[in-house]
């Protein structure tokens, strides 16, 4: 058998990793998805598809979520679920509306568990000013699935003259980050069995239709948005490269990282690059703007601790490089695989 | 965290990178011998700083790596046993084997769990009763003393569904066979800070003494290895060649007793297979005789075909030194993390990741 030919085991089944949100997830949905379903709304490849109807522009997109444990420090699967899909939606600049909640529950699930969880979801889109207005709910044996799943779908309204698409960044552009990375990751790691860190890490898990709101109001330049969730922001500024063909350069020492998420990563062996984030987002604005952006990113609770970190360039074309601490630099590239702790 | 942002400082790494550029004064190739060194080299971009004429090599420092395809066999084997609960740590998940991994074994339905430490895959064992639980240890010196603490646990819990499948290895003999074969020109040593910390500076002495190598255990941070860099191209620069401590917050000479009297209650030294590097007398360890109940080894049928090699992969040489990871064919071409044909390209500590990843 030549190199070449050789199957690997990736190829006969689904892996864990091809629903990490990294290379191996890109994959998948290149060759497999956007092939069969290739359409032009499709392969813009934004978290959210903006459509025209009736003179009006409409986000669409829809989330399953099967976080495990289903609560957690700083939230639950059904926060989670409804501010995933509103995040989802901002990033086109949208101004979310109408979710719809679809639930797979597992025979035997606790009821006091579910009633928690809706009420925990109404209480977030209430927050955020949107209505769940559909829903389904389908009930498997034991075994099927693992105690809960929620589906979430979001319509929202994109503003007169906002366009905002992983397409739009450009050499000069600023790179924006709204507060610290990894928390959601680290907070779902340590609450899982065994973990436990004298410091409570809580999730960052929230709405960001707000904080997007504040920022389009100071400037229409803002050109790509996008919450680093699975994959985390190596992986989303590696799509934003990618999708832009252009390169994003940022400096390590001014990416926020609270303390105790550095510590654990430390202990852990993992990269806070790669973690999960679900109450945060990058943003790529007009060099010009990008100031002002930045003073009204963090005079909103869940922009306080934003900072600017890096430039988009023109070389090398659709790669991130990372200027390290001790003034050198290196490709930061995608998550390959689950994040793992390290052996030795 | 504020101590680990100290060895960080960007500031303080300028005057350092200076007194390098200043010092050296000849091509020295340095060979690190621990994963987590070769990922924080990339990870910091240690190697564009340094002037041309100093050369780090990655050696045999990724416990995964150096870890044979028939240990690799034996221990995927395990998830066939009937029940069994397999525990890793993480690395070995997606490592291929012959003929499988751990992954695909988890895809099919075998039950593969990702542990932090040995002591929560006995919590596990202790809950479910049933099932047998089996520990991969995969390691160096650094992890050996905990999966040594966790069967001391074990048995005072009385606990009988545990195993262990001890594939450990230990650092000293690889290096002095890697230089018997002088395959390569090394003029020192980066040694491994964690392993150093059990082990102490003592079992190194040979590599000057009968080397002639500049030796410096270092830390992991940037500044750390920026400084031990500094002091070995003095230590060749003064023709005085010893076992320099750099990590000094974490190793003592003695390294720690304690530690190693735990690791020689469980395990013994016995000849294991290394892969690049063949069978090295003394190097593994294996499950004492009083422990031998913990034994998976035993308790367990680990018969395997005979292994398989990738084709074309040449982790061994790039596990000697002898091959950098973009030399192999195979690089980026072929292998890659998401399609790694060798264990050099899986393990996060691996050269070839740690290339591919960082492009450094």
């Amino acid at each position: 058998m030549k190199p070449e030919q050789k199957k690997s085991p990736a190829d006969d089944r689904i892996l864990l990793a091809h629903g990490s949100g990294g290379a191996m997830s890109h994959d998948l949905i290149a060759s497999l998805f956007i092939k069969a379903f290739q359409n032009p709304v499709l392969d813009r490849l934004d978290d959210m598809a903006v459509l025209e109807i009736g003179g009006a522009r409409l986000a669409f997109t829809t989330d399953s979520y099967v976080v495990t444990p289903i609560f957690f420090p700083g939230g639950d699967i059904g926060k989670l679920a409804v501010c995933g899909t509103i995040n989802d939606l901002s990033m086109s600049g949208a101004r979310p509306l109408y979710l719809s909640a679809g639930f797979i529950l597992e025979e035997g699930f606790p009821l006091r568990d579910l009633e928690a969880i809706i009420a925990s979801m109404q209480k977030t889109a209430a927050q955020a000013g949107v209505q769940i207005v559909t829903g389904d709910t389908k009930v498997v044996n034991r075994g099927g699935a693992d105690g809960i799943f929620i589906n979430t779908a979001g319509l929202g309204r994109v503003p007169e003259g906002v366009d905002i698409s992983g397409r739009n960044a450009r050499a000069g552009d600023k790179v924006l980050v709204s507060g610290s990375i990894g928390d959601h990751g680290i907070a779902i790691l340590s609450s899982r069995s065994g973990l436990e860190f004298s410091t409570r890490i809580e999730s960052d898990c929230a709405p960001l239709n707000d904080l997007v709101a504040r920022m389009l109001e100071v400037s229409r330049d803002v050109r790509c948005l996008r919450d680093p969730t699975r994959g985390g922001l190596s992986t989303t500024l590696n799509e934003l490269a990618r999708q832009s063909k252009a390169a994003v350069w940022i400096e390590e020492v001014r990416i926020p990282i609270k303390e105790e998420v550095r510590g654990a990563c430390e202990l852990l062996g993992l990269d806070p690059f790669i973690l999960a984030n679900e109450g945060k987002l990058i943003a790529i604005v007009g060099a010009g703007e990008a100031e002002k952006i930045l003073a009204a990113m963090k005079a909103h609770p869940l922009g306080r601790d934003a900072a600017l970190i890096g430039e988009v360039r023109e070389e090398p074309e659709a790669r991130v490089i990372l200027r390290t601490p001790i003034g050198s630099t290196r490709i930061l590239d995608m998550l390959v695989g689950e994040p793992l702790p390290r052996i030795c | 965290m504020k101590y680990i942002d100290e060895f960080r400082d960007g500031e303080k790494a300028k005057p350092l990178i200076e007194e390098i550029l200043r010092t050296a004064d000849r091509p020295l190739r340095i060979m690190e011998v621990c994963g987590t060194h070769t990922v924080s080299i990339a990870r910091y971009g240690i190697r564009k700083v340094l002037p041309p004429s100093i050369e780090l090599v990655s050696g045999p420092g990724c416990p995964v790596c150096v870890t044979a395809n028939r240990d690799l066999d034996r221990a995927i084997a395990l998830a066939q046993v009937p029940k069994a609960v397999v525990l890793t740590f993480g690395d070995m998940v997606r490592v291929p084997g012959s003929f499988s991994s751990l992954d695909r074994e988890r895809a099919a339905g075998k039950d593969v769990r990702v542990v932090y430490s040995p002591l929560d895959g006995l919590q596990m064992a202790e809950k479910d009763p049933g099932r047998p639980h089996i520990f991969l240890g995969v390691g160096f010196e650094t992890t050996a003393p905990a999966v040594a603490a966790t069967l001391l646990e074990a048995r005072k819990r009385n606990v009988k569904n545990f195993f262990v499948f001890s594939a450990h290895k230990t650092v000293p003999h690889a290096l002095r066979v890697l230089l018997n074969a002088g395959e390569i020109k090394l003029d020192g040593f980066l040694l491994p800070g964690h392993v150093s910390v059990i082990i102490g500076s003592r079992p190194y002495e040979f590599l000057p003494q009968d080397f002639g190598l500049a030796a410096v255990i270092s830390g992991f941070e940037p500044l750390d290895i920026l400084q031990a860099i500094l002091l070995l191209i003095r230590q060749v620069k003064n023709r005085r060649p010893r076992v320099e401590i750099q990590y000094r917050r974490g190793v003592l000479p003695q390294g720690n007793p304690h530690a190693v009297e735990v690791m020689g209650r469980v395990f013994q030294p016995v000849d294991a297979e290394w892969r690049g590097l063949g069978r090295i007398p003394r190097s593994g360890l294996a499950l004492s005789e009083d422990f031998s109940s913990f034994d998976a080894g035993l308790k367990f049928d680990l018969s395997v075909p005979e292994p398989r090699e990738a084709e074309g992969c040449r982790c061994g040489e790039v596990l000697r030194g002898i091959l950098r990871p973009a030399e192999c064919a195979l690089f980026s071409k072929v292998c890659s993390p998401q399609n790694p044909v060798g264990p050099c390209m899986v393990s996060f500590e691996g050269s070839c990741a740690a290339a591919y990843k960082y492009g450094t």
